[in-house]
């Protein structure tokens, strides 16, 4: 059963990505990509790990993706067709993917990977302890990292995107 | 881990998750569109981060966290790109990587 689910999840997975990436509607490839994150959140939900799973949903699915579809209906008009690059370029980058996948799954193939049986269900409690601990192999320290890298991106987004605005005021003062 | 499925099915639908985003961000000639395809890049890693972490070392937490901080990176990564090519629209109304030809502010 299990088995059956994961095929159909990869293929929408997959089936999506090859759209988003090759539509000529700005909306349409977001929305592609919409669906191709809940896929893997989906993946999420069948190894057991549902506090990541709801962590792909929300932040992605629900952030990124509206931030996303925000700035193109903010910079196109909806029924604008994009161009595509050329024929000959797009079969040389296809041809140069196809080859580098072939190198990573012979790669992978040939690793005899150390597999261990478990049905180790992970709680939310345990990701916060790992998260919040001191002691080796705790991750504290990456956690206040992230944090001041939240505020700094927050306050360069506002001043980006304001900027000529903010340089005027400045103009006007002095 | 899921009944029936080895991890190396997991990693070929993850690699050729990543080929398709690499694939994108070449071809493609629209920086949102550039956008979209390192999100699916990004999400090609953090999927293999946790289903190695959950088939090799299942009473470890390390690759489910380091997932976590992924996706805050690519939040704030998506955030702070949309910002630029929002303020880049509004000095020389395109977003085409083409005619992105100065880094001037």
């Amino acid at each position: 059963m299990e088995r059956i689910i994961f095929y159909i999840i990869a293929f929408i997975i997959i089936a999506f990505a090859v759209a988003s990436v090759s539509s000529r509607k700005m909306l349409r490839s977001v929305i592609y990509l919409l669906f191709v994150l809940c896929g893997i959140a989906g993946i999420y939900f069948l190894i057991d790990y549902n506090f990541l799973a709801a962590i792909q949903l929300t932040v992605y699915a629900g952030g990124i993706v509206v931030l996303v579809i925000f700035s193109v209906v903010l910079i196109h008009h909806i029924g604008m067709e994009l161009e595509v690059a050329k024929i000959p370029k797009q079969l040389l980058t296809a041809a140069l993917c196809l080859l580098g996948l072939s190198v990573f799954l012979v790669t992978i193939y040939s690793q005899d990977f150390l597999v261990i049986e478990n049905r180790i269900t992970t709680t939310t409690a345990d990701i916060g302890e790992r998260l919040l601990s001191y002691d080796a192999g705790g991750f504290i320290l990456p956690f206040e990292v992230i944090s001041v890298l939240l505020l700094a991106v927050l306050i360069g987004a506002i001043v980006i995107a304001k900027g000529n605005k903010l340089e005027n005021e400045n103009k006007e003062t002095t | 881990m899921i009944d029936g499925i080895s991890i190396f099915e997991i990693l070929t639908v993850t690699s050729i998750l990543f080929f398709i985003g690499i694939y994108g961000f070449i071809t493609r000639s629209n920086l949102i569109s550039v956008l979209i395809s390192i999100e699916l890049v990004m999400n090609a890693s953090v999927v293999n981060f946790v289903v190695i972490n959950k088939y090799l070392y299942p009473e470890m937490l390390q690759g489910v966290i380091f997932a976590i901080f992924i996706i805050a990176v690519t939040a704030a990564e998506t955030a702070l790109a949309v910002s630029i090519i929002i303020n880049l629209y509004r000095q020389i109304s395109s977003v085409e990587v083409k005619e992105t030809e100065t880094m001037k502010y």
